[in-house]
């Protein structure tokens, strides 16, 4: 098999220091130099508990232009500045922030949906940026998407047979063609639907149905880690419930790593195993999901906790609730320093000079505390906020 | 600024709150909608009240009525389809189905106004928020353009906008949502009225900048002392901010209740049911509740109770009649004032 010896290095560094990320652990990188030997390392199972997925350094940018004929770039929407974090097999990482903070560019580069303007995401140790052809098929087949809106992402179109049975036309190796009929029913029966639908379209259905339809599409390929898009914020209260157990009954059921992403916070600490939070291209806090809603340490995340409303007005008296000023700046023009230092109470001038580095801050490294966790703030510290 | 005064002198209409009229009372209203092969039943008797002062939460799930009952109090029902077949929104004692045209246009807008959902789709793209805001002004009080324009700028100021002088002339894509959001609120207060339907005022914006909104729109209900209608599908935006809740499910009400007893002791079993399905921290890793089934096609509401099919209690009476809003009271009959269940298992479920 592959030789784990070649480290990351270069990550990060085109875009120079400011605005680099050096929290890179080191990632084993799969040697293969072949079609096959990529295959080979991509088909090899991980252990559970292992990581599956290691995102070092993402960066997105994508260029604002003007003019007609002779386009010039005139800046950049920086959509995902820097970002890294790991998945480990069989886990869900959940991940919030408000739009605009890039979580969905996140997801479409994790599915090779987007090119990534820098950084690389390791999949088995193969970085999946760099990938073409069939290497790259390979592995957009093991990670797959449910997305957030089930009224626009299935083709009113096509059949529900058809729908979830059109991975199996891009990769027959999955299901032999006489078996592709059998195998969608076995999906539909799998997420929670009559098999016999499978001749149905999709207005034929409700939003939890289909959403149901999704995530069998999603399932079809027997794929090893599924990305979902705010999946069930589209969805009324008492069908929410209906689907995020379903995904958890999956995650078990077929030994899936999830990567949740949505800004329903109770629902992300519900189904995640830890929880990153994101802020205007950046990761701003991640860990357990104990460290995050329990013990925040930046102050994005205790804003954002304290402003959920929580569904119970015992709870609201007398808890100190944060309201953040303003809205989030443009990620075309972000602020110097940390991105947040235009909406945080803490700020002062070394947030405007130098951009927090995402590690444990120093003030309680080494000390086993549920606050000795990522927070990229330079004055860190628990603040005690009531949350879902 | 002088013209400002002259007209916000208009004698204001607050009434004392005698305790006996309430500001609207919607009673027994009926709506439906006839399609060419069906009859949409999307409200069917519904009665709630609000006070000045007061915020009353309308929550359901989407189809249960909750909007299309604003619509009707405000008139911009679509009639054909719509129809109202019997029922009556008194609005300080009169009611208003009965009113013409002309006099439904007195009270709109001057007297109750509404906040929309989403603010991009409810502002006019080509015209300017200042020009928008200002048509309160210009088409009920004839005031003139410079004049409806310090106006708006007053009103952008209140809802704190920053830069209102600079922005007033900007167009509804040149602002954030939230400050989309509120222009919706300042339009809606520019006449000072006496009572506000708000219909998801946040479901489209971030979690920070709801709380924002939320904030600006109690903080001026106090000031003014209006009565506020809420209508949202999020149980935890309606604990922050209600009085007083009530529940709808395929058109009707299912409970009513002050916002705490509502959520310490729910006396129907959807609301129990709806509470149970939010995750909670100590059911972390457990399968999460969840309510069978799905909402009905309100073209064949179920016979009796609505939710029977969907209800773990549901008994043979569930099915064959249709529950009243029952008053609930404590176990030993203490009334418990403002308090009601369409449930025919109400004491099961609240004291068992």
């Amino acid at each position: 098999m592959a030789d784990p010896t070649k480290k990351d290095e270069a990550a990060g560094q085109k875009d120079g220091p400011q605005d680099a990320t050096p929290n890179i652990t080191e990632v084993d990188v799969a040697d293969a130099a072949s079609v096959e030997e990529v295959e080979a390392v991509l088909d090899a199972p991980v252990e559970r508990g292992e990581p599956i997925l290691q995102v070092r350094n993402l960066v997105k940018h994508f260029p604002l232009t003007h003019g007609i004929l002779f386009k010039r770039q005139i800046g950049a929407v920086k959509a995902v500045d820097g970002v890294s974090f790991d998945l480990y097999q069989g886990e869900t990482l959940g991940i919030v922030g408000e739009s605009g903070c890039g979580k969905s560019t996140v997801a479409k580069l994790l599915m090779t949906l987007e090119r990534a303007t820098a950084g690389e995401v390791f999949y088995k140790r193969q970085d999946i940026t760099k990938l073409s052809g069939r290497a790259l098929k390979a592995v957009r087949r093991n990670i797959q998407m449910v997305f957030q809106d089930p009224y626009t992402s299935l083709n009113p179109r096509m059949t529900v047979g058809d729908i979830i049975g059109e991975p199996f036309e891009i990769h027959p190796e999955v299901a032999p063609k006489g078996d592709r009929r059998r195998k969608v029913q076995d999906l539909l029966d799998v997420v929670g639907l009559n098999p016999e639908y499978i001749n149905r379209y999709p207005h034929q259905f409700s939003g939890g149905q289909r959403q149901r339809i999704g995530i069998a599409r999603g399932l079809a390929l027997n794929p090893e880690i599924i990305i979902c898009d705010e999946p069930v914020s589209a969805l009324d209260v008492s069908v929410q419930a209906q689907v995020i157990n379903l995904m958890e009954k999956l995650q078990d059921e077929f030994n899936l790593s999830y990567i949740f992403i949505a800004h329903d916070l109770s629902i992300v600490r519900h189904i995640s195993d830890r929880v990153g939070v994101m802020y205007l291209g950046k990761m701003a806090e991640i860990g357990t999901d104990e460290e995050i809603y329990d013990h925040p340490t930046h102050p994005y995340t205790q804003g954002l906790l304290s402003a959920v409303p929580f569904p119970d007005p015992e709870a609201r008296d007398g808890r100190e609730r944060i309201i953040l000023s303003g809205d989030v700046p443009s990620p075309a023009n972000p602020p110097s320093g940390c991105r947040f230092r235009t909406r945080c109470w803490k700020a002062e001038d070394k947030c405007a000079k130098e951009v927090p580095l995402l590690a444990i801050p120093e003030r309680f490294a080494g000390q086993n505390t549920p606050a000795a966790h990522k927070s990229a703030c330079h004055f860190a510290e628990e603040k005690d906020v009531v949350h879902a | 600024m002088t013209t400002i005064d002259k007209t916000a002198s208009a004698p204001s209409r607050r009434i004392e709150d005698d305790g006996k009229t309430p500001l609207l009372e919607v009673r027994d209203l009926h709506v439906e909608f006839k399609t060419r092969d069906s009859l949409v039943k999307a409200v069917n008797g519904v009665n709630y009240s609000v006070r000045a002062g007061e915020t009353l939460a309308v929550l359901g799930e989407s189809g249960s009525g909750k909007s299309v009952t604003a619509q009707a109090i405000m008139g911009i029902l679509d009639m054909p389809p719509g129809r109202i077949p019997q029922g009556e929104i008194r609005f300080r004692g009169e009611d208003m189905l009965t009113m013409s045209n002309e006099e439904r246009r007195q009270i709109r807008g001057r007297k109750i106004a509404m906040i929309f959902q989403d603010a991009l789709s409810s502002l006019n793209p080509v015209l300017s928020v200042g020009y928008q805001l200002g048509e309160m002004f210009r088409v009920h009080q004839g005031m003139s353009r410079k004049a409806a324009k310090a106006k708006s700028i007053e009103l952008m100021d209140r809802v704190r906008i920053p830069a209102a002088k600079d922005r007033v002339n900007d167009y509804p894509h040149q602002f954030s949502g939230g400050m989309r959001q509120r222009i919706m609120i300042a339009m809606a207060m520019a006449l000072e009225p006496d009572l506000i339907i708000a219909d998801e005022p946040t479901t489209a914006l971030d979690v920070t900048v709801q709380a924002q909104v939320m904030d600006l729109l109690a903080e001026l209900q106090d000031e003014y002392n209006m009565g506020l209608i809420l209508i949202t599908h999020d149980l935890g935006v309606v604990a922050d901010v209600a009085d007083k809740i009530a529940l709808m499910y395929a058109g009707r009400i299912v409970e009513t209740a002050p916002v705490h007893e509502l959520y310490k002791r729910p006396a129907h079993p959807y609301t129990r049911g709806l509470l149970d399905s939010i995750p909670r921290l100590d059911q972390k890793g457990q399968e999460l509740y969840a309510i069978k089934g799905l909402p009905p096609n309100l073209t064949r509401i179920p016979p009796g109770c609505a939710f029977n099919p969907r209800c773990p209690k549901a008994q043979d009476i569930c099915r064959s009649e249709v529950p009243i809003l029952h008053p609930v009271t404590e176990q030993d009959g203490t009334d418990l004032p403002g308090r009601g269940s369409a449930c025919h298992f109400w004491k099961e479920t609240i004291h068992g």
